[in-house]
């Protein structure tokens, strides 16, 4: 009887773990995501994703909600696919103090706002390693500036904008002496700084000039976010390091029990800033700008950057006390709360603006950080989320007063009340979730139906591809009370930060052809007839045009080896997708992509005699085939006159060159 | 009998007819529309009394395929003479209007069908002469294919779908026609009323 029982209970418990056996993803997939997700072939996506392409430099744009890669816009790196970095117009964006860069780490996007809403006319993206910040036209989709930052090292807390797109921010992740002093490394606290640059954008063209630094004592800034509403004037940056560790970081920069927010009333610093309260440092950075009417790069060196000392600045930074090496710093769409997610932290803290403002009105001062107030936690305090998963990393927001916090460690994004720090649903992520994305989440005015969360590991989640995986995102549905994930995509690089906003913003002004009127490339050739090649010394120019379906010149004689030819490609076309491409056999270069109405320039120095064939690279119509030419290379001396032409049948001459 | 004056309805019309003419100057006669898979928003030519204009550059740059001649506003003598055909006319109906009489209504009438079926002749050896003579140079050649557009409605040729009908301006010249028509024959039939 015993013996019969225990075999029950036996089965009793094998049934019980049976029912409550783990989630997966089964579980957590509901049956109408499929449609959810489901844009028909020919439509259109609700929203432009612009995902950071970490390692990879770039940029890449997906549509929201199918997940489909629309386009890779090249940024801080070589794109041989289309010429960016390799044509000679080109060449000058990716110029730095340090030359030509070939490659970055892009994190943090940032979308141009006016009012605290996104205006769809700019994205700005940062370089971490070779600190740059670049700003992206949404007409063209290209590169439009890039500006190198002085004074710093892994320019990660970057670029943040302010709500009017007054300034983009950039913190130097990585403190450095200013100036490049040689010094030793283990000074790190007296002689290493932790700038924040303020960028100004002109309001019409977007151009980005440096217009302050401010010198903060050595340690590291890694996110950042801009009040907005009550708290405009201001400024947030999260910090780690407090400790001023210079190496093993991992132990030595995690010993406080908390590190801070830094609050800076940037409009304050502004005024310092005119007032010149500042020190004009001598410094070298470089400033690429790309211009629509050349279609060219050109690079400038500055000379001078305007250092504020904190010390001399008075009511304007504050220090918040924030548990835990905090990493995201973000501003609820109010304007009041700042949330501060500390990395290593079992909660969340929540700051209050208003609360703020009273602490530093009464003093209420725990102490100073290298003779800057340091605010007493509590009385800046909201209050903290209790128990909301493990190691937060950062928050988004829907616009109707809930947070969308993303754990690493835990590899889920939690929904929490920011009125009573409530949590309200949690979902897995697949895996190790890092940033996350409402469309307009970071602004006054998100459209808050979907949250994506970017993930840095996808093990078995794909078909294989050997020991190197995708990273990848995951769109989940919050329009309800539960979040319910719908869709997982790869994406390219590694997906930091990201924006979205409706398509609507972007998409009927985009710029379907370039007027080959307004051409002012000083190569372009306006017409067939206006094509030639010119040779001054070893340079040879060969202005060129591409209609469908031929090059012209197509046949080009008298060329040497060791001279540098440029091959001046202008696509005469002015009709919407007819791009042409050029490349030419041996160059140990890339190829062009020239949009129509476009001229751009290839250059190449041929070492060996030869006949060179050239071609269309982009299958442009159906004689695409025919698209193609001749560069004969003759020996240095040979007596092989100029000559070129398209279409010309004359009587061979049968001889070799002598 | 027939220098008998025109009635209250003869003297609208007359006006009618003027002001549908104008129309001419603000808006296109006739337009052809293309499409094919590639052109998914579809191209138009538009016919004015004095130009053409649409997407006539990205026509050309497709037809060249075929061998045919491009198209330019300068080639067509067309573009000076109608206006100025149509101004003369539109002249001679205010002399209508003056001299009052049945009769040179009726001369008025003919002369605009004569300008219509002329038109319409003009258009039609033109838009033979662009489908059928083609450069023997052409990178395609179909045997047997020409490719005139059609007067008036629908025709497939090769990838791209043609239709071709009057535009705004078309549709008043329509109109023009069909008052001038039908005022004369009422005209004619209250010949004796007065």
């Amino acid at each position: 009887m015993n013996r019969f029982s225990l075999i029950l209970c036996a089965i009793g418990v094998i049934t019980a773990t049976q029912s409550c056996k783990m989630k997966n993803t089964e579980s957590v997939v509901g049956g109408d995501a499929a449609a959810k997700v489901y844009v028909a072939p020919g439509k259109y996506d609700e929203f432009y994703n612009f995902v950071s392409g970490g390692f990879s430099g770039q940029v890449s744009v997906y549509g929201l909600p199918s997940g489909r890669l629309l386009k890779v816009i090249p940024v801080f790196s070589v794109n041989p696919e289309n010429g960016y970095g390799y044509s000679e117009e080109s060449k000058a964006m990716l110029t730095t103090s340090a030359g030509f860069v070939p490659w970055d780490d892009e994190h943090h996007l940032e979308l141009s706002q006016t009012n605290g809403e996104q205006d769809g006319r700019w994205i700005f993206a940062n370089a971490n390693n070779t600190p740059r910040v670049a700003r992206i036209d949404l007409s063209t989709f290209r590169t439009a500036e890039i500006l190198e930052m002085p004074n710093s090292g892994g320019n990660h807390s970057s670029p943040f904008i302010t709500e009017n797109t007054e300034y983009v921010v950039a913190g130097t992740r990585f403190s450095v002496p200013l100036g490049n002093q040689d010094v030793p490394i283990n000074s790190f606290k007296e002689n290493f700084k932790s700038v924040a640059s303020f960028i100004s954008v002109d309001k019409t063209s977007g151009n980005m000039n440096i217009a302050f630094q401010i010198a903060l004592p050595a340690m590291n800034l890694d996110l950042s976010h801009a009040g907005k509403g009550p708290s405009h004037d201001w400024f947030f940056f999260s910090t780690y390091n407090t400790e001023q560790a210079n190496t093993l970081l991992e132990v030595n920069a995690s010993q406080k029990d908390k590190d801070f927010i830094v609050a800076v009333n940037w409009k304050k610093a502004e005024e310092y800033a005119k007032a010149g309260k500042g020190v004009k440092m001598k410094t070298q950075y470089v400033h690429n700008v790309w211009n629509e009417e050349t279609q060219s790069a050109t690079s400038k060196t500055e000379s001078e950057v305007l250092v504020l000392d904190p010390a001399e600045l008075k009511d304007v930074i504050y220090m918040i006390p924030c548990p835990k090496s905090p990493h995201g710093c973000d501003v609820d769409p109010t304007g009041e709360y700042i949330v501060g997610s500390g990395k290593l932290a079992a909660l969340i803290p929540v700051f209050s603006f208003t609360k703020m403002t009273q602490a530093i009105a009464n003093k209420s001062f725990e102490g100073e950080y290298h003779g800057i107030p340091v605010l007493k936690y509590e009385s800046v305090l909201h209050g903290e989320v209790q128990k909301p998963g493990l190691g937060p990393l950062h928050t988004e927001f829907d616009g109707k007063g809930n947070a969308y916090t993303s754990f690493f460690l835990s590899s889920e994004v939690v929904k929490w009340s920011i009125k009573d720090l409530k949590v309200l649903d949690r979902v897995p992520t697949y895996y190790s979730v890092g940033h996350l994305c409402i469309p307009g989440g970071d602004t006054k005015k998100p459209w808050g139906k979907y949250v994506i969360a970017y993930n840095k590991i996808t093990k078995d989640r794909y078909l294989p591809t050997g020991p190197e995986l995708a990273q990848a995102a995951q769109l989940y549905d919050i329009s309800g009370d539960k979040m319910q994930l719908l869709l997982d995509f790869p994406t390219i690089g590694e997906p930091h930060y990201a924006q979205a906003c409706p398509a609507s913003l972007i998409k009927d002004k985009s710029l379907k052809i370039y007027d080959i009127n307004k051409n002012h490339n000083p190569y372009v050739s306006m017409g067939e007839k206006a094509t030639k090649v010119v040779r001054s010394g070893d340079r040879v120019d060969v202005y060129m045009t591409a209609i469908r379906s031929h090059l012209t010149p197509d046949n080009i004689e008298g060329v040497f080896v060791g001279d540098e030819v440029y091959f001046h490609v202008t696509n005469l076309e002015q009709d919407w997708d007819v791009p042409h491409g050029f490349a030419i056999k041996h160059n140990p270069n890339a190829e062009l992509l020239m949009m129509p109405g476009e001229t751009v320039t290839l250059k190449f120095v041929p070492d060996k005699q030869g006949i060179y064939p050239f071609y269309c690279t982009d299958f442009c119509s159906a004689l695409h085939q025919e698209m193609q030419g001749y560069l004969r290379v003759s020996p240095r001396g040979a007596n092989v006159p100029l000559k070129y032409g398209t279409g010309n049948t004359e009587p061979a001459n049968t001889t070799a060159a002598k | 009998m027939i220098m008998k004056k025109l009635t209250t309805l003869g003297k609208i019309s007359v006006i009618a007819v003027i002001l549908c003419l104008v129309t001419l100057w603000f808006y296109p006669m006739w337009r052809i529309d293309l499409k094919a898979p590639q052109y998914p928003g579809g191209l138009t030519m538009t016919i004015w009394i004095n130009d053409v204009k649409g997407d006539v550059d990205v026509i050309n740059g497709l037809n060249h395929y075929i061998g045919m001649h491009t198209i330019h506003k300068a080639d067509f003598k067309e573009f000076v003479y109608l206006p100025l055909t149509m101004m003369i006319f539109m002249g001679l109906g205010i002399v209508v209007l003056l001299l009052n009489r049945k009769i040179w209504y009726y001369v008025w009438a003919g002369i605009f069908m004569v300008i219509s079926i002329f038109s319409f002749y003009d258009f039609y050896k033109w838009e033979y002469d662009y489908g059928h003579n083609l450069d023997p140079q052409a990178p395609i050649q179909v045997p047997g294919m020409a490719y005139q557009p059609p007067l008036l409605g629908y025709k497939k040729l090769l990838n791209f779908e043609v239709l071709s009908q009057p535009h705004i301006a078309g549709w008043f010249f329509i109109v023009a026609g069909a008052i001038l028509v039908s005022v004369s024959f009422l005209e004619w039939k209250k010949r004796k009323a007065k």
